[in-house]
């Protein structure tokens, strides 16, 4: 904004401004540090050895360089199994959310039929029920249905969610119907209609349930906390949360705590920069006003 | 689905075109219904029994052993005078601060980020923008690992704070309140004889207005540290869509930066502010990863949540009803905060006294 020409102010003070600048960049550079730091000294300390962590806690630079940690955690611990179900559940949760997602996203937005407008407003209610409220619920049902403890009861309750259904519905929405209507012309069924036609224009909101699946499920630890409790389906939140309180271990353990925390943020830190400018920009798209 | 494409159409008809509509919708819709019914709705329900019985976890709550208690799990953590409406107590205290704290924090710091990205030219937006957003991405558990470790007694945070002098205290192993701390460093160490007899839910004023403690500290900057990005981006998308004539006019009006924020970014983005407030509010009310992972409420639980509390009441103690009628109120509260800030924020006409501000000097 400061850029603006032809103010009647700028000409007067350009060295103001200059100055107003450098302080800008200097404040970004020291609070992007902030924020970055500690993920530096997260991937630094998951290479030093115990004593090194403990004595230099802020330095970059391990010494010695160890791999220890990280041999604990692939040779000697469940750490592989734990990174494992949770590949499984985010995968089989995303796979599901974009169908089922979408699916009912265009049922809400295109078909006209009785009682949609009802569906649509419970799809809201259950937007607004906090999850932290549903963690007894939830177990409660899990285990009259006699799928506690098993990947069913890991999946099947995270595999639609009422806000990808609220995105694909307003995704639809703005999409114009001349397309559809054409191929209905031609006799194409709704569901091919749907698969063949619509769905390959969604991929822009695909693109954002997907990430918000992905991201969602393989960061979610509560639903697994009340879901399961063998040690075969722990997932690394569950994992690494128990790591943190202290079982398995003597001592401090950082430099194998954090190593553990450092290669679960790898995935979500890959999707993130893959899918950057789309996040960004979905972001900003859902709440223009 | 097929019979739609199969069925005789009556060409040139639109109800023809658009025959098995009905029947579509009602099964695109199903699997979602299906499952947010059995895993929302039919688990509210549930919950909404288990809170008004006496189940202790055993066997079906359904079965015909388990009896109506009324609201005796409600009486019994918000007036029952013992162990459990202390608990809940503390945890309100707690939950109380860490929203005080953080909700204001988290939205000052995301406008000022988002205003500062804006200001930069364009060629470090893109790097700025990343390095406040990618905490948001990542999970919970993993920041709060990174989160005992910065701030253990000998971490990071001590080390930097010892740069200028400050002895650190033990983060997490710290029970004392922030506020009575400060108190303590004036020489009040006490509480007067009024705030330390009375109380509410079993917790005294002088504890409830004691301060978060310096373990939850750790905690409400952590909050900070990982929403703040999320919510940058709200800000910044707002933002753009305030156009630089506006700016430019006042400006020429001779409006200052300082003016400037004040009487134009900030109105204009009030349904952003509104936006961050409110998820901001709902989001303060739900800690329970952090917990969970880091202290289990632990010092002297001083990081207890209404969250954590319900979770370890139910699966810790069994006290099925009692966890679940913590989970109902903090419902209740969730929902109570929601509306006061929206009548807090709500649209209103410009007072007399700002009117009068806009009208030209003469006719004041």
């Amino acid at each position: 904004m400061s850029a603006i020409t032809s103010t009647p102010g700028r000409r007067r003070l350009p060295s103001r401004l200059l100055t107003g600048q450098l302080f800008l960049y200097a404040l970004l550079v020291l609070l992007a540090l902030a924020y970055i730091f500690p993920f530096l000294v997260q991937v630094a300390t998951s290479f030093k050895t115990e004593a090194d962590a403990a004595a230099n806690p802020i330095s970059l630079v391990p010494s010695p360089w160890s791999w220890a940690a990280y041999e604990r955690l692939f040779v000697n611990s469940d750490f592989p199994r734990w990174f494992a179900n949770s590949a499984i559940v985010t995968v089989a949760v995303t796979t599901g959310r974009v169908f089922f997602d979408s699916l009912a996203g265009y049922a809400l937005a295109r078909l006209r039929f009785r009682g949609r407008s009802i569906v649509f407003a419970a799809v809201v209610a259950v937007m607004a029920v906090p999850t932290v409220v549903l963690l007894i619920p939830k177990f409660l049902v899990i285990n009259q249905l006699g799928i506690y403890d098993s990947y069913a009861g890991m999946i099947l309750p995270l595999l639609v969610d009422a806000a990808g259904v609220f995105i694909m519905k307003n995704f639809f929405e703005s999409i114009p119907a001349s397309v559809e209507e054409q191929a209905r012309i031609d006799g194409a069924g709704t569901f091919r209609i749907f698969w063949s036609v619509v769905l390959p224009m969604a991929r822009p909101a695909l693109i954002t349930i997907v990430i918000l699946s992905f991201q969602g499920s393989w960061n979610e630890l509560s639903h697994f906390i009340v879901s399961t409790q063998s040690p075969e389906l722990t997932t690394l939140t569950k994992g690494v949360a128990s790591l943190a309180s202290g079982q398995l271990s003597q001592g401090t353990q950082y430099p194998l705590k954090l190593a553990a925390a450092a290669i679960m943020t790898v995935p979500v830190a890959v999707m993130f920069f893959i899918f950057q400018r789309r996040i960004m920009n979905t972001t900003e798209g859902a709440v223009k006003e | 689905m097929t019979a739609t494409a199969t069925a005789p159409r009556r060409a040139g008809s639109p109800r023809g075109i658009r025959r098995g509509e009905a029947r579509a919708g009602w099964v695109f819709i199903l699997p979602v219904i299906i499952i947010l019914g059995v895993f929302m709705l039919v688990p509210v329900l549930m919950a909404v029994w288990v809170s008004v019985s006496d189940w202790q976890g055993r066997g079906s709550p359904l079965s015909s052993s388990v009896g109506f208690v009324g609201l005796e799990n409600y009486a019994a953590v918000t007036t029952g005078g013992g162990l459990a409406e202390r608990n809940f107590g503390i945890a309100l205290r707690n939950n109380a601060w860490y929203v005080l704290l953080v909700v204001p924090l988290q939205t000052a710091l995301s406008l000022l980020l988002a205003v500062l990205v804006n200001r930069a030219v364009m060629r470090g937006r893109g790097f700025f923008r990343t390095a406040f957003y990618f905490p948001s991405v990542t999970s919970t558990v993993a920041i709060t690992v990174l989160w005992l470790f910065l701030f253990s007694s000998s971490g990071v945070i001590n080390e930097v704070l010892s740069w200028i002098g400050i002895n650190g205290p033990n983060w997490f192993n710290d029970p004392s309140g922030v506020v009575q701390n400060l108190l303590a460093s004036i020489g009040v160490t006490s509480g007067p004889d009024a705030l330390t007899e009375g109380g509410f839910l079993g917790v005294s004023w002088w504890d409830w207005i004691g301060g978060p403690s310096v373990a939850m500290s750790a905690f409400i900057l952590m909050a900070v540290f990982t929403t703040s990005g999320t919510f940058m981006l709200l800000f910044l998308a707002g933002l753009q869509n305030i156009g630089a004539d506006t700016y430019e006019a006042a400006m020429v009006d001779g409006a200052n930066a300082w003016q400037r924020f004040w009487r134009i970014t900030l109105p204009q983005l009030r349904p952003t502010l509104f936006t961050v407030l409110t998820l901001g509010l709902i989001g303060c009310w739900q800690v329970f990863d952090q917990i969970y992972t880091g202290t289990q409420g632990a010092p002297s639980k001083t990081t207890l949540t209404p969250a954590y509390l319900s979770y370890q009441a139910a699966f810790g103690s069994q006290e099925w009803g009692q966890g679940a009628a913590i989970a109902f109120i903090l419902f209740a509260i969730i929902v109570f905060f929601t509306l006061v800030q929206r009548w807090v924020l709500r649209d209103r006409p410009v007072s007399r006294r700002r009117a009068r501000a806009y009208q030209p000097k003469g006719t004041r």
